[in-house]
């Protein structure tokens, strides 16, 4: 569990770190908090020739909250968010759902760009991320394009991202001051990969029915996902007791998660249905 | 008997005394392994075999021997004439063949299973290297579980024609008679799963060899420093003078660090070979998969009762899954779970046969508290059921069975194949006593109305068990007392410091008889280059074994000063007494210690014992289950136990306190995993999932000293292992309580968030 061997370079500017990611041909890998890369090199998954890193590049650690919602550097840390005061109205579910990463160090160290960009279906930030319809602003030797949180994550630890491209911020749109919401995720040890997790919120519309409702889930799938049937039952009705219990069967019917050694498949599907009832719970007993 | 020290005013034994090492380790000033390096140090990295059962076709290692910074590639065949295989400690009549060799030639039996070490100028590009290195194995059939293996159509040693080394037989009295005179009979089968100790500090040695002196240094040693010097000189051929186990400072022990282990040798053999140290830490991927696993057991066994709660009676088989090999000391688990599985309730008669079977699995050894956790577990299940079964209250048929004074010495089933202690019994105690401090102090009546009711989600439960803990392992341990140049008192210690605070408890012993302060005394411990002899740290015997002979060669060297000091002036011996550090005479003249450095003294103390101690205690846990996710959270865990005499009630806490939690991991979360192929699947602490702090309250302990041991003039007992062993049956009971409107049997363990989900699930699918 030594690290293989690796040049290093920490540019400047964002140019020149393409530069170098485009030098080393896919061999080369940009590397923030390194939290998620490290071990993964520990174990010689990778390999890379060169880590760029992207620490010394200014202005990619800046929270933004503005009239098109919260925008998000990628080298913005768990723990700028946490202490951002700002973020707890602008879009209090955020900083709850980033509660629940990992540990004191790793989230001091541990970036909202790395999180992305290693698309772990079990982490926080890209299930977030795809539920907020967010969408990631990239730059590569091609120039600078705008991805969908849809659109990048295409397989477990896979995103739609080109070896020389690098995120540079996320921008999760705004939302209304009466949006309702709740967030719940289960794991086996605090700070563990959560065994499943739930991102849900919806608005209510003059009559008291819910529209617009968006769901995610966490680390029951390859990619984060949009529970979309369960979303379906939610839009154009009351949230109460049987709302909730259908939204849970729905949610429980449409995913198919994998078992591994810390739960059963069986476990997982269930659980999925328990954490939305009960955020479905929280959101519709939180004072708007 | 109340041993006390030999003059009323000493006040360290008994104190919630600070430790002194923390000084150091909080400092940073710690000196673990990887802190030591030496010149022209070589560093070691092991292949191990990637398959569970193959056999070698070729290891090719041309590719490795030609990249930069790789000095060479051991394999079995650098090894001349046979494979040596590690020592036993506890051998008995049939396991001689099962031995582990310290390489793998023909077959490779386990995961993990070393191969080849490669030898490099950096762990990175040995690292490297193992990675050129070309491996042609074929693929046998894997033996992973018991039916397999008890099968025998796959045998894992061809030549001995059974994967079942040993059966011990665990008896008293006659068994079949008392089930056939039983009222009321439970039976059940139960499971406790892999696990490891996992010490934060993984494994690591550096070996030097003098080539001039013929003198071969390992730095790295815990646990059995004197034992593994013996086992090494023999494997190498070198007399034991020839080899010296240095002790360093040790992150953590637990009974898996410091046994033996097949790159202890390799490492030496490479620094003998090549003539230049080599340094190994062990990373923690490698640590899961190599050093001892342990509790891989499962049961089916029964207790019989007379009507009114008496036990009459306990039968039935236990199925230990010990690996591939069988290590120093892996037997022990086996042995002690069929010794032991009565624990501190009174079981006229028993027949017990262990199976200890091998795998292919990591080969097994001894985990904290080793067989007496899984007994524990199993009987405490059966009893709780058995409560239920008779109607009688869980207090109240407890109470019937614990252990009393008036039954002291008592004897336990009788084990054999002896391993050379067939036979034993409890030393001294009132069982009832701890029992009703943890029935009071967890307000068990009050919580009576808790059990198995739902509040705010979760449904909450409360459990009561009852444990021993074996300590004081013989036969001997040894300590050198000196008088230093600067009027400090040196004390070479043959027991280990595995970081359970060795220092401070000797220095308390020390101090106390010599009436010297405390920080007059200096520790030096576990390297056997400070005495002829020595035994170490294992079986919860350092305080009670060391500490005895402490007391001995304190006694010596009071005796010395006294005759220094009585010399000097001009009297007899006898008209010198000595207190707090001065000799005086009746006419009021005296010579201090410091007087009498020139004199010298330099004296041996010892303590021979062959007869445990028996630490007895009883735990309690109040449970929160949540339904819909299967989390148990622990609400509350009182432990209290009568550890005969406190030294140091600080570090019996923190013994106590650290076993509990460590239990919490055994009983909600550590688990290694094997596919069906064999491949261990957890290669990180990210899957091995060891208790945090922040997932458990504080456990509340209290001790007792009502009843010293008669066996050692502290009377003292061993302490280092209870809080573990009861916290799998409690913590099951309490969980069962609380679900007990679902009905649910929690007999496999771990306890993981899925599992107790499923047990609910199936229950409310029967209904
Ligand atoms: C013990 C432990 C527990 C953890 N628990 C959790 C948890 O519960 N939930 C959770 O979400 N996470 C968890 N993590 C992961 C942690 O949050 C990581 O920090 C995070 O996933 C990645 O961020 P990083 O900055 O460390 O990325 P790095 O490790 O530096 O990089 C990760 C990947 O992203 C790429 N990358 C980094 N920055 C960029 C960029 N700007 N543009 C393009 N590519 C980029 C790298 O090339 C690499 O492939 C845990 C980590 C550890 C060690």
């Amino acid at each position: 569990m030594k690290l293989p061997h690796f040049e290093y370079e920490a540019p400047g500017t964002l140019d020149e770190a393409i530069a170098l990611l485009v030098a080393g041909d896919g061999m080369a890998r940009p590397i923030a908090g390194g939290q998620s890369f490290v071990p993964v090199m520990a174990f010689r998954l990778a390999e890379p020739s060169m880590l760029v890193d992207l620490r010394n590049i200014p202005g990619l650690n800046k929270i933004e909250i503005g009239a098109e919602g919260v925008r998000l550097g990628a080298m913005v840390r768990w723990r700028d968010i946490l202490d951002h005061a700002g973020l707890k109205t602008a879009l209090a579910l955020l900083p709850e759902a980033i509660e629940h990463v990992a540990h004191y160090q790793i989230r001091n160290r541990g970036t909202v760009g790395g999180s992305l960009a290693h698309a772990d279906p079990a982490a926080e930030m890209p299930t977030i991320a795809l539920t907020c319809d967010a969408v990631i602003d990239v730059v590569g030797a091609k120039g600078k394009r705008s991805i969908r949180a849809g659109d990048l994550f295409i397989g477990p630890l896979m995103t739609s991202l080109e070896s020389d491209e690098i995120i540079v911020s996320v921008l999760l749109p705004a939302w209304p001051a009466t949006r309702r919401w709740g967030f719940q995720e289960f794991s086996r040890r605090r700070g563990d990969f959560a065994l499943a997790g739930v991102a849900a919120f919806y608005d209510v519309d003059a009559s008291g029915l819910a529209q617009n409702a968006h769901i995610g889930a966490i680390s029951v799938g390859d990619t984060p996902l949009r529970l979309t049937k369960a979303e379906a039952v939610l839009n154009g009705r009351k949230i109460d007791d049987a709302t909730i219990a259908d939204a849970t069967a729905a949610a429980s019917a449409e995913v198919d998660p994998n078992g591994d050694i810390h739960a059963s498949a069986r476990y997982r599907k269930a659980l999925v249905g328990t954490l939305l009832s009960r955020a479905l719970n929280a959101a519709a007993n939180r004072k708007a | 008997m109340k041993p006390a020290s030999h003059h009323a005013q000493n006040t360290y034994i008994g104190g919630h005394i600070e430790r002194v090492e923390d000084y150091r380790f909080l400092r940073g000033e710690g000196q673990y392994l990887d802190d030591v390096s030496r010149p022209g140090q070589w560093h070691a990295a092991f292949l191990r075999s990637p398959i569970a059962h193959g056999r070698i076709r070729k290891i090719d290692a041309s590719a490795a021997l030609v990249m930069a910074g790789v000095h060479a590639v051991v394999t079995a065949n650098d090894i001349e004439g046979d494979i040596p295989t590690i020592p036993f400690r506890r051998p008995n009549p049939t396991i001689g063949p099962y031995a582990q060799p310290i390489i793998a030639r023909e077959k490779v039996r386990y995961f993990g299973e070393p191969v080849a070490m490669v030898l490099a100028e950096s762990a990175e590009l040995a690292e490297d290297a193992l990675a050129a290195i070309v491996l042609d194995i074929e693929t046998l059939p894997p033996v992973i579980e018991r039916e397999a293996a008890m099968s025998d159509k796959v045998l894992l040693f061809e030549d001995v024609k059974t994967n079942v080394p040993t059966v011990f037989n665990a008896d008293k009295g006659d068994a079949d008679a008392a089930f056939a005179a039983a009222d009321y009979v439970i039976r059940d089968t139960f499971y406790t799963q892999r696990q490891t100790a996992l010490p934060m500090e993984t494994r690591g040695l550096l070996a030097e060899w003098d080539a001039k002196l013929g003198k071969l240094s390992v730095s790295g040693a815990a646990k059995l420093p004197f034992f593994n010097r013996k086992a090494m000189a023999k494997m190498m051929k070198l007399p034991e003078e020839a080899v010296d186990y240095i002790e360093l400072d040790v992150g953590g022990g637990f009974g898996a660090r410091g046994e033996f282990y097949p790159e202890d040798y390799l490492v030496a053999f490479g620094a003998r070979k090549f003539g230049h140290p080599v340094k190994w830490i062990e990373d923690r991927r490698e640590h899961l998969m190599a050093i001892g696993h342990s509790r891989e057991c499962s049961s089916d066994v029964e207790l019989a009762f007379r009507k009114d709660g008496v036990i009459l009676g306990m039968r039935g088989s236990l199925y230990i899954n010990i690996g591939a090999y069988v290590r120093p000391n892996g037997m022990t688990p086996v042995r002690n779970a069929a010794q032991f599985m009565s624990g501190p309730y009174r079981v006229p008669a028993i027949h017990l046969d262990a199976y200890a079977f091998v795998s292919n699995k990591t080969p097994a050894g001894t985990y904290r508290g080793p067989g007496r956790y899984e007994g524990c577990f199993f009987i405490e299940r059966l009893m709780d059921q058995a409560a239920a079964g008779l109607g009688i209250d869980r207090l109240e048929i407890r109470r019937r069975n614990l252990l009393t004074h008036t039954e002291m010495p008592y004897p336990l089933a009788t084990v054999l194949p002896s391993d050379g202690r067939a036979e034993t019994q409890c030393d001294s105690g009132h069982h009832l006593e701890p029992f009703e401090l943890v029935v009071h102090d967890s307000k068990w009546a009050e919580k009576s109305a808790l059990q198995g009711t739902l509040i705010d989600g979760r449904y909450h439960g409360i459990a009561i068990g009852s444990f021993i803990e074996g300590g004081a392992s013989g036969p001997q341990e040894n300590v050198r007392m000196e008088l230093h140049a600067d009027g400090k008192v040196g004390l070479y210690a043959g027991s280990s410091a595995i970081g359970q605070g060795l220092e401070t408890i000797l220095s308390q012993i020390a101090a106390d008889y010599l009436e010297l302060p405390m920080d007059r005394i200096v520790v030096f411990h576990g390297s056997t280059t400070y005495l002829k002899e020595g035994w170490g740290s294992f079986g919860s015997r350092a305080t009670v074994m060391g500490g005895s002979a402490v007391l001995d060669a304190a006694k010596k060297f009071l005796a010395a000063f006294r005759t220094h000091a009585a010399a000097r002036l001009g009297v007899t011996i006898e008209e010198v007494t000595v207190s707090e550090g001065v000799a005086r005479t009746a006419d009021g003249r005296s010579v201090p210690l410091s007087e009498v450095i020139a004199d010298g003294i330099n004296v041996d103390g010892s303590f021979k014992n062959q007869t445990p101690t028996y630490t007895y205690g009883s735990s309690f846990a109040h449970v929160a289950v949540d339904a819909g996710t299967g989390h148990v959270e622990i609400v509350d865990y009182v432990v209290a136990d009568d550890v005969g005499r406190i030294i140091n009630s600080m570090t019996l806490h923190g013994q106590v306190m650290g076993a509990a939690v460590q239990g919490f991991g055994s009983v909600f979360s550590e688990e290694l995993v094997y596919n069906d192929e064999g491949q261990l699947m957890v290669g990180s602490l990210a899957d091995y999932l060891v208790p945090l702090a922040s997932d458990y309250p504080v456990v509340r302990c209290h001790s007792l000293e009502n009843w010293p041991s008669p066996t050692n003039p502290l009377g003292a007992k061993g302490a280092g292992e209870g809080g573990i062993i009861p916290v799998g049956g409690v913590v099951a009971n309490a969980v069962a309580n609380a679900l007990s409107s679902f009905g649910v049997k929690p007999n496999v363990l771990p306890l993981s968030p899925s599992r107790v989900w499923e047990m609910i699930e199936d229950a409310r699918a029967k209904v």
